[in-house]
């Protein structure tokens, strides 16, 4: 019975990490390392509450969320798709100009509740048939409708990756944009479309946070979720199926810690804080070791492209 | 493409300027008076935002300015580290003859600066420093958390209150104890199960750690954090709840009974007004109850009925001065009598606490 409930609230725990790590993986699969995760969450999730408190509806605030974590990214792929400006600084800045403006967008609506019906919205449903599983029923498919949107979100992107032209062609472009651009791949629109849909994709997992988590706005809200996220890219070695299991892991590892206050058990919170880091640290200790070229990072990630250079 | 680039630049600076501009508006500018305003510098440890303590303060600071017409000036998420003791000199180089630092962190600094500043008086909030131009200010919020464990004791069915604590400092651990004291006081079968987030802001990890002691069932949820995401989470529940710092019936209509509050501006009004008139001496301030210091949020009507009689009582001893929260006879963990009937921990001994009384179920890290 504790498992299961620990189990559960581990998948929610989960889902903003999720959002964020597909988002991170679209962005990284085009060759761009956007370190602005954490700046495109605060965006998504204050934009997406604001939308939500004003509107009251639920796809509004998602939809917004999604275009405020876009424009975050529509900054950071300016700059460096098409000033081709250093990735990591560019990322770094996203991040703190994402914190400021999420604080200042926020300012008046500290302490605000979402209506009732809202967060009716969002409630727990139970998928028919697959939610009477013993066990696995009640973890995975007796959840609310941002995680279920979290499992179709990998699917899809698995999906496209390895199984279209288009998913392809993105892959090319982030391993060898020139190989790419001479077998006539737009490089520049590939890039921008998905470090555009990668941080649409970060904005929702903001606004999981602040819609459906802890429908209550208050600042700094992700508090550093962005940053596990950037380490489970390198967990999941790129590889959305492997992210949907990193995500619920990290997200266990994160609550874990008050599980086992209650069993007797003492192992500091800050001990499963830490992990995450210290597992991906491994992780790439191994593929390293491993040299597997299905588990290393696109090559061309952090170079910016010139043509002129071919 | 370097030119595009410099133009953009500026475009972006211009626009930053205007945004900055209009950020500055709403807040009280201080307009050219023929007569300057006496100033008071507040340094604040995090966002205003956070709808707890710091928000708490402000009020305080609001407060200030109204009663007394004085200009208070703040800085939000200040570090306590060096850092802080540049924003309290800038602070002093605009003007301000008192400066509130309020977390323990900036003691030291603090400490430093005020030497070097004979002329401005420093207070800071939760520390121990005293000379002849500073002074440390804090209180007993350990009565109000007696009265809300009366409320929580009162209305769990199960006899099993959570409750959500930040880090195991002694002012924690304090309060801990002080609520279950009043669970205890009105039902001696109730236990308080403590649950650590090693945090004071992470609003997802906070209800996070609700929810694990709402899974382990508990029906009443209590913290000490700065966010509300414990409150959210018991609403969600359909339990009740206890907050901290701030009214938090917003975030949690349903569930939230009551909190523990503190009045920030009662303290920064009347010393501000002994400096301005010349009477303050350095003191460690230790506010109470009985000096409207510390309070007890109105109940609401989710609280149970016959608890309001209940707090009306122990309130009105301890307005009377006849009330001592950590009065003996107090039982620890193991049952043994810690401190004998007739006797009672002493403040000094009350700020080094670091055991738990019987009835709570948690540990303290070594």
């Amino acid at each position: 019975m504790m498992t299961v409930a620990f189990l559960k609230a581990a998948i929610i725990a989960g889902t903003p990490l999720l959002f964020a790590t597909l988002g991170e993986i679209l962005t990284e699969k085009a060759g761009n390392l956007n370190l602005g995760v954490e700046g495109m969450m605060l965006m998504g999730a204050v934009i997406g509450f604001q939308m939500g408190y004003s509107t009251n509806s639920p796809i509004l605030a998602m939809v917004f969320a999604a275009l405020a974590g876009a424009i975050g990214a529509l900054i950071f792929a300016f700059l460096t798709v098409s000033l081709r400006a250093n990735q990591v600084v560019s990322g770094l800045a996203l991040t703190i100009f994402g914190t400021g403006f999420a604080s200042f967008a926020g300012q008046s609506l500290v302490g605000l509740k979402m209506t009732d019906a809202f967060n009716a919205s969002f409630k727990t449903i139970k998928i028919p048939g697959l939610g009477d599983i013993p066990f696995l029923g009640e973890i995975f498919f007796n959840q609310d409708i941002f995680v279920y949107l979290g499992y179709i979100t990998a699917i899809i992107l698995g999906i496209y990756l390895y199984k279209t032209s288009k998913g392809l062609n993105l892959r090319a472009v982030g391993e060898n944009p020139a190989a790419a651009d001479a077998a006539s791949v737009r490089i520049t629109r590939y890039k921008y479309i998905h470090i555009l849909l990668g941080g649409a994709l970060c904005g929702l997992g903001g606004a999981y946070l602040s819609l459906v988590y802890v429908p209550v706005w208050q600042e700094n809200i992700t508090a550093g979720r962005g940053w596990i996220a950037v380490a489970l890219v390198i967990f999941s070695a790129w590889n959305p199926y492997k992210a949907l299991f990193g995500a619920y892991l990290f997200g266990g590892l994160d609550i874990i810690g008050f599980r086992l206050q209650g069993t007797g058990i003492v192992i500091s919170q800050y001990v499963f804080d830490m992990m995450p880091y210290l597992v991906t640290i491994v992780i790439l200790v191994i593929v390293s070791m491993k040299k597997d070229i299905r588990n290393a990072p696109p090559k061309a990630l952090g170079e910016p492209y010139f043509r002129e250079e071919r | 493409m370097k030119r595009i680039f410099t133009v953009l630049l500026i475009i972006l600076l211009s626009l930053t300027l205007v945004v900055g501009c209009a950020q500055k508006a709403p807040t009280p500018a201080p307009t050219e008076q023929p007569k300057e305003k006496f100033k008071v510098g507040f340094i604040y440890v995090g966002p205003i935002g956070d709808a707890g303590w710091t928000y708490a303060h402000e009020q305080g600071r609001k407060m200030l300015e109204k009663e007394l017409g004085v200009e208070a000036i703040y800085k939000e998420s200040v570090p306590e580290s060096q850092e802080c003791e540049k924003v309290i000199k800038d602070m002093i180089d605009q003007g301000a003859k008192v400066i509130f630092a309020t977390s323990y962190g900036f003691q030291d600094y603090v400490a430093k600066v005020a030497k070097e500043y004979p002329n401005v008086k420093f207070l800071h909030c939760s520390g121990s420093i005293l000379g002849a131009n500073y002074a440390n200010y804090f209180g007993s919020i350990e009565e109000p958390r007696y009265l809300s464990g009366i409320v929580a004791g009162l209305k769990t069915k199960k006899n099993s209150i959570g409750y959500v604590a930040a880090y195991d400092l002694t002012e924690v651990i304090r309060g801990i104890n002080a609520f279950t004291l009043g669970v205890r006081s009105v039902n001696p079968k109730a236990v308080v199960k403590v649950k650590w987030t090693n945090t004071w802001f992470d609003p997802a990890k906070e209800k996070a750690a609700a929810v694990a002691l709402l899974d382990e069932g508990v029906d009443v949820i209590a913290q000490h954090q700065d966010t509300s995401g414990p409150q959210v989470a018991a609403e969600e529940r359909g339990v009740w709840s206890v907050g901290y710092n701030t009214d938090m019936s917003k975030m949690a209509p349903k569930a939230y009974m009551t909190a523990p509050l503190w009045n920030w501006g009662m303290y920064y009004v009347k010393t501000v007004k002994e400096i301005q008139a010349g009477t303050w001496k350095p003191e460690a301030y230790w506010g109470t109850m009985k000096d409207g210091f510390v309070d007890l949020a109105p109940l609401t009507a989710v609280a149970p009925p016959e608890a309001k009689a209940a707090v009306d009582k122990v309130k009105a001893d301890m307005m009377a001065g006849k009330f001592n929260v950590f009065a003996g006879p107090i039982k620890d963990q193991s049952g043994k009598v810690v401190v004998p009937a007739g006797s009672s921990v002493s403040l000094p001994d009350q700020l080094s606490m670091k055991w738990f009384v019987q009835g709570v179920e948690g540990k303290i890290g070594k």
